[in-house]
């Protein structure tokens, strides 16, 4: 598929650390984070203007799936404006918990998990032809997903009796099989649920629930962007080559224990490579494909800061201190391990690895780095700004969010879902888009003129269905 | 053979340009590393030998100081109570 929808959902870590006697539990803190958000749909799930969805999720995390995005580049800017919008949230919040008289600091965190073994996930969802055979496609792409976190992963500290491990990838020890219908245990590389939010016939969703949540603009974006490329080769019978891993989920963790990013899998076929060799053979495989099929800018973009990120890693990983989370983050820590004349096992170095992930730019060292210059970045203040309002213009999502507008601006009844629109005093007409594709507003508008003529806050229409 | 050669030397040629941050897109590049690579890059044609040595010793200065700068900026945003901080810390399971 050329054209596809993109979308990532981000699962945030919460706590509220009180500076009195009276404490706040988090179920309790997190409702303070839905206080700002005017909507009549139900608390703590709501839709957004730029046709995102916040909600709460399973154990009690605040949960960001950003709007459809018609490309990695677009889908990585409202990743970020996301991150914007939970922290206008949050400091909102903070006065509210300020006014019931609770003294204290409610801080929010962009990562996968906490040092006693929990984790809360990033899963990304890429729009695939139901014609594709997904076993086939998993199958492909699964020695891909396993490698990748050598340029995708977030780092952590990780701590076990025999001392401190710095980690490349935070979820990598979090998973338990290679694919499974559930997210809650046995946490698998790609999940099943086929949720395509569309037309079901022609389509299926692809749910990679194995990835890092990511501060960094750039590995965000080679992350989503060389999956897509992967993606786009299966689908087109493209790759040759068979990098079976004869046990991926031991390999997942064995590559997360090595930052040399050198030590050797084996294959199904008793071959040995390490995690470079293996993403070099599909850099490669990317690199003729980009010069024989037609690929956006975006994805050769994406080609070349992978061949980039591969020499690299292969000569001297810290080369990529300002493009990669996990060297980012080590570079940093150990910066301030030298300055302090510390080790490792200073248990601040726990929170030196935690507030890298704070979204909170004023307490996040990522930000600190980023308003130093000390990271790379792709996109400005401005573009991430203006996507907490404005919805993407190439998607339905455009239709969503317009929607909202009017429906706000009217007073207007309404409830949500990826691929409906219900609206009315009873929410009994209801707009059905199955094409994430559409991007009509004139058809949104439209109804809303008619409410308006009909007043239907007053009267009460029989059921009207408008497909879309 | 000709072919070849000019094939592969193009090849190293990108190589280095990628290797000096150069990626053949200029849209993500980001300026101030290729500014800094340039800059400490030593024994460029210019710079010559005399000074060169200086200058680089200068440019190690400037970047120590940044360093320390930045450090004493995350001494004082880091949290003040760490160890507490990280040991209560604990979330519940997501997906």
């Amino acid at each position: 598929m050329q054209k596809r929808i993109y979308g990532i959902e981000t699962e945030y870590g919460i706590i509220f650390t009180p500076e009195g006697r009276k404490t706040l539990p988090v179920e309790k803190a997190i409702r303070f984070l839905f206080e700002k958000l005017i909507t009549t749909e139900h608390f703590l799930n709501v839709f957004l203007e730029n046709g995102a969805r916040f909600y709460q999720d399973t154990g009690c995390h605040p949960e960001y799936a950003t709007p459809e995005c018609a490309s990695p580049g677009q889908l990585i800017i409202y990743d970020k404006a996301g991150e914007r919008i939970l922290e206008d949230l949050q400091i909102y919040a903070e006065e509210k918990i300020r006014e019931e008289r609770i003294a204290g600091k409610l801080s929010i965190f962009k990562n996968n998990t906490d040092f006693v073994g929990n984790s809360y996930g990033c899963h990304e969802n890429y729009l695939v032809d139901r014609d594709v055979d997904f076993y086939y496609l998993a199958e492909q792409l699964i020695p891909f997903l396993v490698t990748r976190q050598i340029y995708t992963g977030a780092g952590k500290v990780f701590q076990t009796q025999d001392g401190i491990h710095y980690c490349v990838s935070q979820r990598a020890q979090h998973i338990y099989q290679k694919i499974s219908g559930t997210t809650t245990n046995d946490r698998s590389i790609i999940n099943t649920r086929d949720e395509p939010h569309a037309d079901r016939e022609k389509y299926r969703r692809l749910h990679v629930i194995v990835g890092d949540s990511n501060m960094s603009e750039y590995t965000n974006f080679i992350k989503v962007g060389t999956c897509s490329v992967v993606l786009q080769m299966i689908e087109d019978n493209y790759i040759n080559k068979d990098f079976t891993l004869r046990n991926p989920v031991k390999a997942i963790k064995d590559i997360t224990y090595d930052s040399t990013c050198k030590r050797r899998l084996r294959l199904d076929n008793g071959r040995e490579y390490s995690p470079i060799e293996i993403q070099r053979e599909y850099c490669e495989m990317a690199q003729k494909y980009i010069e024989q099929y037609p690929v956006s800018d975006e994805h050769k973009q994406a080609v070349y800061m992978w061949q980039h990120v591969l020499d690299c890693l292969d000569t001297d990983p810290d080369k990529l201190d300002r493009q990669i989370d996990w060297v980012i983050k080590r570079r940093l820590i150990q910066s301030w391990v030298d300055k302090h004349r510390t080790s490792w096992t200073d248990p601040r170095v726990l929170m030196l690895d935690l507030q890298y992930h704070d979204i909170r730019r004023e307490r996040s060292l990522y930000y600190l780095l980023e308003r130093k210059g000390a990271v790379e970045r792709l996109y400005t203040d401005e573009e991430i700004d203006a996507a907490k309002t404005e919805p993407p213009q190439d998607t339905r999502a455009r239709m969503r969010g317009e929607f909202i507008k009017l429906a706000r601006e009217n007073s207007i009844q309404y409830d949500l879902d990826w691929s409906n629109i219900r609206l009315g005093n009873l929410l009994n007409v209801r707009v059905i888009c199955n094409n994430p594709f559409e991007t009509d507003t004139e058809k949104v508008a439209e109804l809303v003129r008619t409410i308006q003529k009909t007043n239907l806050r007053k009267t009460s229409l029989s059921k009207l269905v408008i497909q879309s | 053979m000709a072919t070849f050669i000019r094939l592969t030397e193009q090849r190293d040629r990108r190589r280095a340009r990628v290797d000096a941050g150069a990626d053949p897109l200029p849209m993500y590049m980001a300026a101030g590393e290729q500014k800094q690579k340039q800059k400490g890059g030593g024994g460029d044609d210019e710079s010559g030998d005399s000074g060169g040595g200086q200058k680089l010793a200068e440019k190690g200065e400037e970047l120590k100081e940044e360093m320390d700068n930045l450090l004493d900026e995350i001494d004082a945003v880091l949290e003040e109570n760490a160890e507490e901080f990280v040991k209560n810390y604990v979330q519940r399971g997501g997906q």
